[in-house]
């Protein structure tokens, strides 16, 4: 056998387990939900039959649907800048001064998430309330605010991006870790200050984590709906939670799907966006 | 640079700060004496009493925590393959770097419906045990072969060829030099599965079935009826006090091996 054709065996081989569980359980429900989309509603048991039609698309961009679709897009991306803001500096002294103290300190970073999601909303919507903590030491300086700050969009997107800061960290901190330190030296030789050299040196060294990282942050914070229905109030309502109330509540199977293709669509956009740079992180 | 990192310290231990406030006010209030998470009115244990009597909370953290053990094996088990099937360019590599990739891009949201529809109308699954398990290893796996592929891309390929010229067969020098080379890594990957899946409630909560509840779902159910109860806040208390102590224990095991050995670990400078 030639070498290339055995190599492609063994691989194939190896990676064959994968492929199965992921076809069966990620490419086929995914694949089902493209056919639901192009469904007629049906109240009944069935919740998504013949004929075929496109009205659930029609329904779904449906412009009373669009100040959500920007909603989710503001919350999503606002979560996604937040999280490079306080997720760099953190990766950053870790991989450069954590030493021989760096897995544990990475390891640090995840400690909190042990606590269950819900209850950790929930300390924030406890934190955030009229009478809570915040509201409080605020009311010591005189900036504090009738109500808390519950029910804000300022309140989702800080709970978001509280929720998925570690994804933030992990592509970062392998991005900084792999960095070679000599560059930034170099530059300051070559007669750089500390902002070029950041923009010019640092940043594009880093470019593979920080957009791997974003993507594993935007993404989940677009799809959310528990954080957005517990911090924010009613008019708070976002793509993932008009898509669970089709499929919990309203029923509607086809409109929900039509709203998950939907949904793809626009996380595909991100990824072509994003082109082949993040590849050799994520 | 060789000025000690002062500022950039004091942000990055904001940042940990930031992570570590909300669960240090639950450790707080969960010895608060009324149900109130915002107001301490007195001292108590009662909620830890009242978690240990509550047998569908701890029924559902069992069988959270088995779905999380078996997720985490399965997930373990066949993403590590797959990442060593990664290893060196085949024709198809690219196509199978997008399939791994997808799990990591589909929202959690869109996955449970596609699921729930899936195990419902097409394939006869019933939910519980069996689709939840089938749920979270698709979406922690390509957390799994992230982290083993990165390991192995970093890994000193003469030490492999040092054992080979030392006589070691294939088998043997996977075994001896290879693994635990690989070994922290899929160490690390099984515990990132294993905490993806026992904090799940997105997915989940489409696909438990009758008698079969996560504790995520079961306290997001009872969370939006009537706030989350603070027998949750002291369970949660707990899990990050052993998680906590385990990493500290981990930390002084690896410290004290660390001066014990001489070894330096290969390739650090990759």
């Amino acid at each position: 056998m030639l070498p290339s054709r055995r190599r492609w065996l063994v691989a194939t081989g190896l990676l064959t387990p994968t492929g199965l569980w992921l076809g069966v359980f990620l490419i086929a429900p995914l694949a089902l939900v493209v056919q639901f989309s192009f469904a007629t509603r049906d109240t009944g048991v069935a919740r998504a039959v013949l004929p075929w039609t496109t009205h659930a698309y029609a329904t779904a961009l449906d412009p009373a649907f669009l100040p959500i679709f920007g909603r989710t897009l503001a919350y999503a991306g606002l979560t996604t800048l937040f999280c490079l803001l306080l997720g760099f500096p953190l990766a950053w002294f870790i991989a450069r001064h954590g030493g021989r103290y760096r897995t544990a300190l990475l390891a640090a970073v995840l400690v909190p998430f042990w606590s269950s999601y819900l209850a950790r909303v929930y300390a924030w919507k406890a934190l955030l309330d009229g009478e809570g903590l915040v509201n409080r030491l605020l009311a010591g300086v005189g900036l504090d605010r009738p109500g808390g700050f519950l029910l804000t969009d300022g309140a989702v997107v800080l709970g978001l991006t509280y929720g998925f800061l570690p994804f933030m960290v992990l592509p970062l901190y392998v991005a900084c870790e792999r960095f070679d330190h000599r560059q930034v030296e170099a530059s300051y030789d070559l007669g750089h200050g500390r902002v070029s050299t950041f923009a010019r040196v640092v940043l594009p060294g880093l470019l593979p984590g920080v957009l791997a990282g974003s993507l594993l942050v935007l993404v989940p914070a677009a799809g959310d709906f528990v954080t957005p229905r517990l911090l924010g109030g009613v008019d708070q309502s976002t793509f993932g939670s008009v898509i669970d109330d089709q499929f919990r509540g309203g029923n509607n199977w086809p409109l929900g799907s039509a709203m998950a293709v939907l949904l793809l669509v626009l996380v595909v956009v991100a990824l072509a966006l994003r082109g082949r740079r993040g590849e050799d992180v994520l | 640079m060789n000025r000690r990192p002062w500022l950039l310290g004091g942000v990055a231990g904001l940042v940990l700060l930031f992570l570590y406030a909300p669960v240090a006010w639950l450790a707080v209030v969960s010895f608060n004496d009324s149900r109130s998470l915002s107001r301490i009115t007195g001292l108590s244990t009662r909620w830890y009493a009242e978690l240990l009597g509550d047998a569908r909370v701890l029924e559902a953290l069992g069988l959270t925590l088995r779905l999380a053990a078996a997720s985490a094996a399965v997930a373990t088990a066949i993403g590590t393959l797959a990442a060593f099937g990664l290893r060196r360019a085949f024709p198809g590599r690219g196509l199978w770097t997008l399939l791994l990739g997808l799990p990591l891009v589909v929202p959690e949201v869109v996955l449970g419906v596609a699921l729930l529809g899936f195990c419902v109308k097409l394939a006869g699954i019933p939910l519980g045990f069996g689709a939840l398990l089938a749920a979270h290893v698709a979406f922690s796996l390509s957390f799994v072969v992230v982290v083993v592929r990165a390991r192995i891309a970093g890994m000193d390929p003469r030490l492999e060829e040092a054992a080979a010229d030392l006589g070691a067969s294939p088998p043997v020098a996977f075994r001896t030099v290879t693994l635990p080379l690989v070994a922290p890594a899929v160490a690390a990957g099984a515990a990132f599965a294993f905490l993806l899946s026992f904090d799940d409630v997105v997915t989940s909560s489409y696909l438990t079935g009758v008698g079969s509840t996560t504790l995520p779902v079961h306290v997001y159910a009872q969370a939006s009826k009537r706030g989350v109860s603070p027998e949750i806040v002291a369970l949660s208390t707990v899990l990050v006090a052993v998680s906590a102590a385990l990493l500290i224990a981990g930390v002084l095991v690896a410290s004290r091996r660390a001066r014990a050995s001489t070894f330096v670990e290969p390739n650090r400078d990759q």
